[in-house]
């Protein structure tokens, strides 16, 4: 049926240029203050270290 | 001391984020959110199963955190439409590109259980299974969620009209004014 092509093609415009408005935030440089809180995490971690297991 | 899974969370901050704003439209919430979802990540790590996709657990959580606030809060937490939007560079439209203003501003007339779906399904590339599985719904309400999302947004862009028009082939552009002739031959 033509359609279920149209509607076909439609999905496709639809996530062809979703995924576009997706990659545009993937690209979005990570702010410093995530990586910031990361290593503060981590350091928390290591400093209050009780006897973690390997 | 062996790997800490806790260690590849950082590779997942741009997904996370694209995510976090893709739920909230909105920079400001969405980075509190990631941040609260990184804070929750780390001390519950022993719930992430080593093996299994890490990004799908990341992004479960912050589904959860978003969805609690806005339990919350009693209402839709981000109704900013166009806030988000504003923040995007406008980009040429050529070769099925939608215009970005206008795309942007459909999505965020979109329910966030149909946004969520369709970023999941249609931009992450996780699979209807992963998707159900990370919303705690059924397989079948993924994909209703999905295809009302995509018909709405095609209502919404209408694009079965002039814009689709200018992004296609001569095959497709057959396909999608109804001729039938022409494309099936």
């Amino acid at each position: 049926m033509a359609q279920d092509r149209n509607k076909a093609r439609q999905s496709q415009v639809i996530d062809d240029n979703l995924k576009r408005v997706y990659q545009d935030m993937l690209d979005e440089k990570v702010p410093d203050r995530f990586l910031d809180l990361l290593s503060q995490l981590k350091g928390q971690q290591e400093n209050g270290n009780h006897g973690e297991t390997k | 001391m062996s790997a800490d899974p806790r260690d590849e969370i950082v590779e997942h901050l741009p997904a996370l984020r694209a995510f976090a704003l893709s739920l909230t439209r909105n920079g400001a919430l969405a980075d509190d959110m990631v941040q609260d979802s990184l804070v929750k990540a780390w001390t519950k790590i022993d719930s992430y199963e080593p093996g299994t996709n890490m990004r799908a657990w990341l992004f479960t959580i912050l589904r959860n955190t978003y969805y609690s606030n806005r339990r919350k809060a009693g209402r839709e937490v981000a109704d900013v439409d166009g806030v988000y939007t504003a923040s995007l560079s406008e980009k040429p439209a050529h070769d099925g590109r939608l215009q970005m203003t206008d795309f942007h501003a459909a999505f965020a007339k979109l329910n966030d259980e149909q946004r969520e779906a369709l970023i999941l399904v249609g931009a992450s590339g996780f699979s209807y299974e992963e998707a159900a599985g990370m919303c705690g719904v059924a397989v079948g309400t993924i994909k209703s969620r999905t295809n009302r999302a995509r018909a709405r947004l095609a209502e919404l862009m209408h694009l079965d009209m002039d814009e689709a028009l200018e992004m296609t082939d001569g095959a497709t552009l057959a396909v999608i004014s109804g001729n039938r002739t022409a494309s099936v031959g």
